[in-house]
């Protein structure tokens, strides 16, 4: 099917024309219309999953003009590689486990809630596709209006300020990457590209201070959606006030639209700015790692602490995708979906026990695995899964972007991040301990129910990724593979092909894996020029 | 046989998912017991068929590598779950099967009653898995998982009477203590990576490929950095200085665990990694010498703190500690098959002291259960006089307190001995070599005191619980007392198979088969020890001979001592700490370490984490943005009078406006 992008991205929208014509006050059809719907998306995206070809091409593509606006072209031009194809599955996978995450949890105004969460797919889904600059930006603005009615009508006590919060935040660094875009166009015109393609921007030849100025503005708007320290002041509030589905949904996709960013724009279009400005982001990806970490581990409240755990984790996603390398940018690719199904895992557990309690103070739990064994071990999996324990998937991502970034001139960078692995077994563990362990002394606790069919069905498919991406990560790195490695070639700076030209083309075929420890080796020479 | 190398991890792996997911609707426990047990077992039968194809092949060819599937490829990093066979290996999954099915076996009786039954099952099998991988990957990273996964275990089972927050907080410490190791593991991983993938486009963390590319290694330089980087793995999940702390506090899981994880198995890992490693290890003097000599402190310092505790299951703890001490001391001058060598040896003997202890620990249970006291059961100075009770256990303990202690004709003896010779007669660290041997020799006294000094307070005098309670004292059944008989067994016979040369020539030329079997596998280390080894090494027969007579008279010195002090003089002890209260204190509170770390590390760490989030967090970037925030407000309340929706005043600004652009056109 030539148009299966289009179907899987704007199925949720016809999901909500749907739900339009549903009474309001039927909350059981409103939930199992956008369970259907989000199930029947992520069924509809599985074809494009099975049907995609290792190799480093778009596929699925669809490219159309759209709009016309005086000196402005925008075309529907649309397609994955193997770079957002997992990003895709991630979304459509997530999305029915956070809608039935919500069954029980949203009483109020659930028609909206409903339509709020399919507009979100949408958004999401279509920011992964777009090969159109500007049909990104406009997908990308779409995501922000629902998370922050979900925010701010569903959030907690203080969801105003953590809704507005995140909404200046993230808008102010749109605006930048606004800003920045138009100008890239009218420099693109210049060259001969007639519309916001981004295949045919990636070739345009800029001068350094020109990417520099641009790739500042679309760092930044990216930095703050990553969040990298020290922009990620919103990311605690705008979790902890928002209902379960949302942190869910935040945490397990949105926050990857930052990363995205920087690996499917950022970096491609501006490949030498990117390289200047490598020891900065990675400073502030370690900086990040260690300082949220710390932080996390002094959270009273759950929620937050997973929150700040997310810093540290992304964190690791960009010290790997400025590694510039093959493992580095394949770990933090992995690591962006570990970290949708782990930490989407930790929010959805913190959900449950806020069901049941209406609390998330540490200090409120303690000795649960007596009264809730079934959900002390899905917890259990999920926190080391968290930590990054072999066998898990978190290692594989972890173990990538580290021993990426070591081989890279990120080596000293590397070893602080390393610290990581110790502080997230401390505040991971500590809070696990203080939860489940010791004796069930609180009173409120002693008649807590263990988790029901729906939340262990809800968690079974989390759980079973996180073993099977933790053991045989193969089908994940294959698929992703050919596109990193261009990616790896274009962001190598043109004073560095130039001077290693004969790198690629000479190795032998059938030597996969002599390919690039060659060409990575001229990257430290090229670079000391 | 080889190609089933799969199957050994592969019968743990199983026993914990039947014992996982359904031990809990089983709950009849000889069944869950039994699948444990079982499962183990046939590993155990799997490795004896390995050994005995290894044994027939000749030496030069004991090498089997077995990719299982790929693993993690990406680019020039290609890692496979994959097993490698050599005699190193072989002996490491002989003991730990071997050791780990009596353990499983004990544990049928030691955990009968227990709540939480077929979970521990589920968990032994799963440390099991784990510990195989870890001795039998081939590459860096399986063993890498198996480190982290017998990490795991030790936690949850550390963890095991969770209920209490000692053990949950026993279980933490472990684990993150652990976890610092790993960071070192790491980075020694990633050093050796990239040197010899930038350096040589060798891109490998596979073992065998890396012994084949050696040669290419420098000496000292990146590899000092590289092996220290490892050694503080090993000093982590080994438990020695500076991250040992967390080895006593273990002792919070059930007794079989501390036998087999902390006791046989894992703590040994860093030993076995080292030997993994040799041909890396010893390119570094620098490295050597600094596990020689951590090793050697570690081993007085445990044994020290050994001396002043109560607990008999802490004493054997720090014993573990100072043993493992004499292994590091081994490996760092080079003698790895003597490192190796105790380490089986002394699996054997010290899991039969553990077994002994949870067999005197279950029996004082039951007594001052049935005597409604509440005196703790693992105090030695309520024991006293369980000799007569408990014979079986009394037997083995004692076999096994000897092997320990050296005396001759004992396992422990042949192993130790060679390890303070080694000390002493090593070609490599200088004049530090008298110093060695002389910190390994004293250690060895404390050690014959501390364990003597536990069997006189637990076996011998007059028994201290209320005659009441001792009626009730007897001695364990048959499935807790055959596990001891056949490890005191081993803890005799075991150190037959590695005779030291000048012993195995005076009775006749039996040669040292255990040197021999570990031959191939250390070759590469010692001829590149050559290398740089100081010329020396050549000590006379009777300088051999007469250092093993003075470690015999330092054990018996050790057992005078404590035969002294508690069964002669039993008021002694009191007199002495009366007089060194200081010391006493010291020694008892284990040389305060815990408070060291606590005021050095742990609570400034928190206090850093508490400003960063109070006060930089949310004063001073929240305070940025707030204000920001805030100033746009206050700038948007000013604008709010200009558009004040009245026509007229939107009217004279249009007018203004025109009036300021038109000047600006007249005027230019």
């Amino acid at each position: 099917m030539s148009n299966l992008l289009s179907l899987t991205t704007f199925l949720p929208v016809l999901g909500v024309l749907l739900l339009l014509f549903v009474p309001k006050d039927s909350k059981s059809v409103l939930r199992g219309v956008a369970l259907a719907v989000t199930a029947v998306t992520f069924v509809v995206s599985l074809p494009i999953l099975t049907g995609f070809q290792t190799n480093a091409e778009f596929q699925f593509v669809e490219n159309m003009p759209w709009i016309a606006a005086g000196p402005f072209v925008m075309r529907y031009n649309i397609g994955v590689d193997g770079i957002s194809l997992w990003l895709v599955i991630l979304t459509t996978f997530i999305m029915p486990i956070a809608v039935l995450s919500t069954f029980t949890a949203v009483e109020e105004k659930v028609k909206e809630y409903m339509i709020c969460l399919l507009l979100l797919e949408t958004g999401m889904l279509g920011a992964f596709i777009s090969l159109d600059l500007f049909l990104f930006y406009i997908f990308w603005e779409v995501m922000l209006i629902p998370m922050y009615f979900m925010i701010g009508i569903w959030g907690g006590k203080n969801r105003i300020y953590a809704a507005v919060k995140f909404f200046v935040y993230t808008m102010v660094g749109s605006l930048l990457m606004l800003v920045a875009l138009i100008f890239l166009y009218f420099k693109g015109l210049e060259a001969g590209i007639p519309d916001f393609g981004l295949l045919q921007l990636f070739n345009l030849k800029l001068d350094l201070s020109t990417q520099i100025w641009l790739f500042m503005a679309f760092a930044f708007a990216f930095a703050i959606k990553v969040p990298m320290f020290p922009l990620h002041t919103w990311l605690p509030d705008a979790h902890t006030e928002a209902p379960t589905a949302g942190s869910v949904i935040l945490a397990a996709i949105l926050l990857k639209m930052g990363t995205y960013g920087y690996v499917r724009f950022a970096m491609p279009l501006f490949p030498e700015a990117a390289h200047k400005f490598a020891p900065v982001i990675a400073t502030l990806a370690v900086i990040g790692i260690v300082y949220a970490s710390l932080v996390a581990m002094m959270q009273e409240d759950v929620k937050k602490l997973v929150a700040y755990s997310s810093v540290a984790h992304l964190g690791f996603v960009m010290l790997g995708v400025f590694a510039f390398n093959q493992q580095g940018i394949t770990g933090g690719m992995l690591q962006m979906l570990n970290h949708g199904v782990s930490t989407g895992a930790l929010f959805l557990i913190v959900g449950f026990i806020y069901e049941r309690r209406h609390t998330r103070l540490i200090t409120d739990f303690g000795g649960l695995s007596k009264q809730m064994p079934v959900f002390a071990t899905i917890f259990m999996i999920v926190t080391f899964s968290s930590i990054g324990l072999p066998g898990t998937n978190g290692f594989v991502g972890e173990f990538l972007v580290l021993i990426g970034a070591f081989e890279s001139e990120l080596r000293w960078w590397t070893i602080v991040a390393t610290s990581g692995v110790i502080l997230s077994a401390v505040y991971m563990l500590w809070v696990f301990q203080r939860v489940m362990f010791g004796e069930l002394d609180n009173p409120k606790n002693q008649k807590l129910l263990d988790l029901n069919a729906r939340e262990v069905g809800i968690m079974v498919p989390l759980i079973a990724l996180i073993f099977f991406m933790g053991l045989y990560p193969k089908p994940f790195i294959d698929k992703m593979d050919p596109a990193i490695k261009k990616l790896v070639s274009q962001v190598r700076p043109v004073s560095m092909t130039a001077q290693a030209p004969a790198a690629i083309p000479v190795m032998p075929a059938g030597h996969p894996g002599m390919e690039i420890p060659a060409a990575e080796q001229n990257l430290p020479a090229g670079n000391a020029h | 046989m080889f190609d089933n190398v799969w199957l050994i991890p592969l019968f743990p792996l199983i026993g914990f998912l039947i014992n996982g997911f359904f031990g809990k609707k089983i709950k009849n426990e000889a069944v869950i017991g039994g699948i444990g047990t079982l499962m183990i077992f046939l590993s155990f039968i799997v490795s004896c068929g390995i050994l005995m194809q290894m044994i027939g092949l000749p030496a030069e060819q004991r090498v089997f590598e077995k990719v299982v599937f790929p693993w993690i490829h990406s680019g020039n990093l290609k890692v496979d779950m994959a097993f490698l066979l050599d005699p190193l290996s072989c002996v490491m999954i002989m003991v730990v099967t071997g050791v780990g099915t009596l353990i499983h076996l004990y544990s049928i009786g030691y955990m009968h009653g227990e709540e939480g039954f077929y979970r521990f099952f589920a968990y032994l099998n799963l440390f099991c898995m784990s510990m195989l991988l870890l001795v039998l990957g081939n590459n860096m990273l399986v063993m890498f998982i198996g480190w982290e996964g017998v990490g795991l275990c030790s936690y949850l089972l550390i963890g095991y009477y969770f209920h209490k927050k000692s053990a949950g907080d026993a279980a933490k410490k472990a684990f993150v203590m652990n976890r610092v190791g790993d960071f070192g593991f790491l980075i020694g991983m990633f050093t050796l990576f990239w040197w010899f993938g930038s350096n040589h486009n060798i891109w490998t963390i596979n073992f065998t490929e890396i012994k084949a590319a050696s040669h290419l290694l420098p000496y000292g330089g990146v590899v000092t950095v590289a092996t220290l980087c490892f050694f503080l793995g090993a000093t982590g999940k080994s438990a020695q200085l500076p991250l040992y702390t967390w080895l006593p506090d273990a002792m919070e899981g059930p007794t079989p665990v501390s036998a087999l994880i902390h006791a046989a198995t894992m703590v040994t890992a860093g030993v076995y990694m080292i030997g993994r490693m040799s041909f890396v290890f010893i390119k570094s003097p620098e490295t050597m010498m600094v596990v020689a000599v951590i090793g050697a402190a570690t081993a007085i310092f445990a044994a020290t703190i050994g001396t002043a505790q109560n607990d008999i299951k802490r004493v054997l703890a720090y014993s573990t500690v100072s043993q493992l001490g004499f292994m590091f001391l081994a490996m760092g001058v080079g003698a790895f098959t003597a490192g190796i060598f105790h380490l089986m040896t002394h699996a054997f003997f010290k899991a039969c002291l553990f077994l002994g202890s949870g067999s005197v620990i279950h029996s004082m249970h039951h007594a001052l259960h049935h005597a409604h006291s509440h005196d703790d059961a693992q105090d030695m100075r309520n024991m006293g006089g369980l000799k007569s009770a408990m014979p079986i256990t009394f037997i083995t303990f004692l076999v096994s307190t000897i092997a320990i202690a050296g005396i001759p004709g004992f396992s422990g003896f042949f192993s130790k001995d060679e390890i303070l010779w080694q000390a002493f007669s090593n070609p490599f660290h200088g004049q530090l070599n008298m110093v060695l041997w002389g910190v390994g020799a004293i250690a060895a006294c404390f050690t014959a005191f501390y364990m003597f000094r536990l069997v006189f307070m637990t076996f011998f005098g007059e028994c201290r619980i209320t005659p009441k309670a001792k009626g009730h004292l007897h001695e364990s059944p048959l499935v807790i007392t055959i596990p001891l008989m056949v490890l005191g067994l081993l803890a005799v016979v075991g150190g037959y198979i590695g005779l030291p040369k000048l012993i195995g020539d005076m009775l006749g030329g039996i040669p040292n088969y255990f040197e021999h079997w570990l031959e191939p596998v250390f070759a590469q280390a010692h001829e590149y020890s050559t290398q740089y080894a100081h010329a020396g090494g050549h000590h006379s027969h009777s300088l051999e001979w007469g250092l093993m007579g003075l470690s015999v008279v330092i054990a018996l010195i050790g057992i005078t001592i404590a035969f002294t002090l508690y069964i002669k003089n039993t008021e002694l002890p009191g007199k002495f700490t009366a007089t060194f209260p200081a010391l006493h204190r010291a020694v008892y509170n284990k040389w305060y370490m815990d408070e060291l770390y606590d005021f050095a590390i742990v609570n400034p760490c928190k206090a850093l984490g508490r400003f960063l989030w109070k006060g930089f967090d949310v004063v001073v970037i929240d305070g940025i943005v707030n204000g920001v925030a805030n100033v746009v407000l206050g700038f948007s309340g000013i604008f709010r009078f200009i558009q004040s929706g009245l026509i007229g005043n939107y009217a004279w600004s249009m007018a203004f406006g025109v009036v300021v652009i038109l000047g600006y056109y007249v005027f230019k």
